[in-house]
């Protein structure tokens, strides 16, 4: 047996897995229309490769990857590009975003589909194909995987990291996957080590799916994969707190697992990684748990692009709708918003399952949260410093290491909104300090033309008193000795003296002036560090 | 529309926190009422009174929704424990007079609930202390009142008399045991002979050291509901014992045991309700260790070579100011990071 290590603090929130996984994962019906958001990655969105009116196939690469933190998007299904403009998106701005929406032909045609070997393809040949696969982390987090399994300048990777965790309540997405296709997730964590060539590899699964445990266990036979149950504590399934508990190592802040040696991925990653490098199909669709106030609560395979509204059968009495888990999704309002490569729930919420939270009172110091906090902050303080809008002590408390897990808000006997007033904080801090730099520039700037200026009439001055030192050396020179040297070539030498003392006044000052490197403003203290899934 | 989590513990609330603590202090009040009389009730219902009259007059003063913070319990949990460490067969002003402080200026006046730096039952303990002194330790004693019980209506007609018919209240009253045993010693007698006196029994005061013990008990309640850390009251009795048992090491004849410092006076009310009050102690574990430390030292030197005849007061207001520097200088480390707070 490994041994496992504990992260600080945690909560056991209701988890409601039963409601949806008990039926098999369901293929959603082919909707007529699909929206394909250029942006369902973190970095740059992909840039459109096909006009209004193109006919395009399944699997068709219609964005590609723009730049190195990037990922291409695909047609879900073939027919006719309607439209590349803004449309509705689940993203917790709430703001429209660029997208290509394509009327479907009903023929769900392929494009041709080329799988590679990866075993004798060269790793950067099969990282490219993973690129234009848009495979990016299923768990939430969505960063281009292709990144992420780029050893770079670290020598060695020690520990390969799939997290099968799940720790949100009510999402089983994940769960069922394993549950149905352990050895199309094993093929892929396989070009995975492949890539890496980690020491081990292991699969980190909470004891609360039995069932994803015993498959994954038996499709891992004959390799040298470690299935590991890890206590089912919430967020058990963050990136940080899963390698703490699988290797007991903690990623440091403001850096990346790799720094350590761990790469940490999605299970679900790792199927699509098979379906990519095996039988040359994009990320097109993906498994999402549809849930709560439902008529079937269940799990479907969904198109992407596939306006949500169209997976989702609600009841009655369903306010609302929450993106992902409840713990850290995000709230909708209504479904008119297609199905991304981030989205891994749907919770249809009511009043009876989602009670309003009651008034918010002042904070009695009862440390709750703090007991709680997987990061071992203190989140009273951090409250006190954000609403007091005394940011600095904020940053200086470690605001930017909050990975707004919840956990504080959700233990919170005051029932303090703590997570919001986080994200509040930080995007102020990061306003702030975009601010500060734009007004560094502005000064830099000012400063330097001053000092042009200030130079110029400098030059100009020492030109004419160099002509008149010229005169009068020579003069005195001529009146001094009239045979000596003649008047010419001692004012020559004075205006030759006078050159020299110039070029290295000049010198000087450029030294001074060279432009210093500017702090970047929050580097290396990533809004959110990791997404439990 | 709401931002993450979408839910939230179950039951949770301030309210339901006060009432746990509220709960846990009934088997004292029980031990109480089983040696001392009725007078406890009496005195526990006027202090809640007051509490409640004296928050929902600050509330409305300061313009706040007075039902929605009234219920969360934490005034009526001021008084008891006021209620508690008072005398309970006094004037019926003294409870009124002390609770009416606690909250209106120890509370509120210093920015309500969650604010305030100093524990509001202690800072109207130490008014009536410094204000009654003679009044503030003169309690009936288990004994007595067993030769002369005195019903709730003789109680009432004390209260708001200030007489007893038939009873000379002297009779029934007398100095705490932590009182007498320092008057006694500067006597020169010695611990031994002291605690041979009737009020004194097993090992703290006849009485005092059953409510003590319940005390305790609703501690440990606390500690297994999670309502509080072990950090304080650990701390804090630790060093009560360890520097009790250091001069009684020394001079037992002069200096009493630890186990008598533990189940006399207020220091199992302190260590486990009151040095854990939320809003003025520190909130991190290191803090706390340091907080509870603090007031066990101070609560013996008090009690032992000052000028009152118990420490937890006077103690725990000196450490209340030191909070907000104990805080700041314990900060857990972070993780990911060798520290807590970046300079
Ligand atoms: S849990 Fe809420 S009330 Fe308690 S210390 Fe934290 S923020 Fe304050
Ligand atoms: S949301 Fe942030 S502060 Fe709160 S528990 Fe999670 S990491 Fe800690």
């Amino acid at each position: 047996m490994r041994t496992l290590h504990k992260f600080h603090g945690g909560v056991h929130p209701p988890q409601h897995k039963a409601e949806s996984n008990g039926l098999p994962i369901a293929p959603a019906p082919l909707p007529k229309r699909v929206i394909v958001p250029l942006r369902q990655h973190i970095g740059a969105p992909a840039k459109a490769q096909v006009k209004v009116g193109d006919h395009v196939l399944k699997g068709q690469m219609i964005g590609a990857a723009d730049g190195y933190i990037s990922a291409a998007v695909h047609a879900p299904t073939s027919g006719t590009v309607s439209a590349i403009d803004l449309h509705a998106v689940p993203h917790p701005s709430g703001l429209p975003d660029l997208c290509i929406t394509i009327e479907a032909d009903g023929e769900d045609r392929w494009i041709e589909r080329q799988r590679i070997d990866y075993k004798t393809a060269v790793p950067d040949a099969v990282r490219h194909a993973l690129r234009d696969a848009g495979i990016v982390g299923l768990g939430g987090a969505v960063f281009p995987s292709y990144v992420k399994l780029n050893p770079g300048q670290q020598a060695k990777i020690k520990t390969l990291v799939l997290n099968g965790a799940e720790c949100e309540p009510w999402i089983t997405s994940d769960d069922m996957l394993m549950r149905e296709r352990a050895a199309e997730i094993v093929e892929g964590i396989r070009i995975m080590a492949h890539l890496m060539q980690p020491d081990e590899v292991l699969i980190g699964i909470e004891d609360n799916k039995p069932e994803a445990i015993t498959a994954m266990q038996s499709a891992c036979q004959g390799t040298s994969f470690e299935v590991v149950a890890v206590p089912t504590l919430y967020p058990g399934g963050g990136e940080k707190q899963l390698i703490q508990v699988l290797t007991g190592k903690e990623v440091p802040s403001g850096q990346r697992p790799i720094n350590i040696g761990v790469i940490c991925s999605n299970t679900a990653t790792a199927y699509t990684v098979h379906r990519a490098i095996n039988h040359g199909e994009p990320v097109i669709s993906r498994v999402v748990t549809v849930t709560g106030n439902v008529q079937k609560p269940q799990n479907f395979e969904a198109l992407i692009g596939t306006p949500i509204s169209e997976i989702v059968r609600q009841a009655g009495d369903t306010s609302h709708y929450i993106m992902g888990g409840p713990m850290m999704g995000f709230d909708l309002t209504n479904l008119n918003v297609p199905l991304t490569k981030a989205i891994n729930c749907v919770i249809a919420a009511s009043p009876a399952l989602f009670p309003p939270k009651p008034a918010a009172m002042p904070c009695i110091r009862c440390g709750q949260c703090a007991q709680v906090c997987p990061c071992n902050l203190q989140p009273q303080e951090l409250y006190w410093f954000s609403q007091s809008r005394n940011f600095d002590k904020a940053r200086a408390y470690n605001l930017f290491d909050c990975i707004e897990c919840g956990c504080c808000s959700y233990v919170c006997p005051s029932h303090i909104p703590l997570v919001s007033f986080y994200r509040f904080a930080k995007s102020e801090i990061v306003m702030q300090d975009r601010e500060k730099i734009a007004a560094d520039q502005a000064k830099e700037r000012f400063e330097f033309k001053k000092q042009r200026e200030e130079r110029e009439k400098q030059e100009k001055a020492a030109r004419m008193a160099e002509k008149a030192a010229a005169a009068t050396a020579a003069k005195a020179a001529a009146a001094a000795s009239g045979e000596m040297e003649d008047p010419e070539a001692a004012a020559k030498k004075a205006a030759i003296q006078a050159a020299v003392e110039r070029a290295k006044a000049k010198k000087a000052e450029a030294a001074a002036l060279s432009p210093s490197p500017h702090p970047s403003p929050v580097e290396g203290e990533g809004a959110k560090n990791t997404e439990p899934t | 529309m709401s931002s993450s989590p979408h839910t939230l513990t179950p039951g949770s609330s301030v309210g339901s926190i006060m009432l746990l603590v509220l709960a846990a202090l009934l088997p004292a009040i029980a031990a109480y009422y089983f040696f001392f009389g009725p007078a406890i009730l009496i005195s526990l219902a006027l202090a809640s009174a007051t509490a409640l009259a004296a928050e929902a007059l600050m509330l409305k003063l300061r313009q706040y929704p007075v039902k929605f913070f009234l219920s969360d319990g934490s005034a009526i949990l001021t008084g008891w424990l006021l209620a508690l460490s008072i005398p309970p067969l006094a004037p019926w002003w003294l409870v009124v007079v002390g609770t009416g402080f606690a909250i209106i200026v120890a509370k509120h006046l210093y920015g309500g609930l969650g604010n305030n730096l100093f524990n509001p039952a202690m800072v109207g303990f130490a008014v009536l202390m410094i204000s009654f002194p003679a009044t503030m330790t003169h309690w009936p004693t288990p004994l007595m009142l067993a030769q002369h019980p005195i019903s709730i209506g003789e109680v009432l007609q004390y209260y708001f008399s200030g007489a007893l018919q038939g009873v000379n209240l002297d009779a029934v009253t007398m100095a705490t045991p932590l009182d007498t045993l320092k008057t006694q010693l500067s006597l020169q007698h010695t611990v031994s002979e002291v605690k041979n006196m009737p009020i004194f029994g097993s090992f703290g005061g006849k009485g005092t050291e059953a409510i003590a013990a319940m005390y305790l008990l609703g501690g440990l309640f606390l500690l297994q509901r999670r309502i509080i850390t072990w950090h304080t009251p650990v701390s804090f009795l630790l060093a009560l014992t360890l520097v009790a048992a250091l001069f009684n090491g020394i001079d037992s004849s002069r200096y009493a045991s630890p186990l008598f410092h533990l189940f006399t006076g207020g220091a199992m009310l302190g260590a486990f309700f009151i040095a854990t009050d939320y809003v003025t102690a520190p909130t991190t574990p290191l803090g706390k260790l340091i907080f509870g430390t603090g007031v066990g030292l101070l609560e013996y030197v008090i009690r032992v070579f000052g000028g009152y005849p118990d420490g937890i007061a006077f103690s725990i207001l000196i450490m209340n100011a030191a909070v907000p520097l104990i805080d700041a200088y314990t900060q857990p480390r972070v993780f990911g990071h060798d520290s807590g707070v970046k300079s």
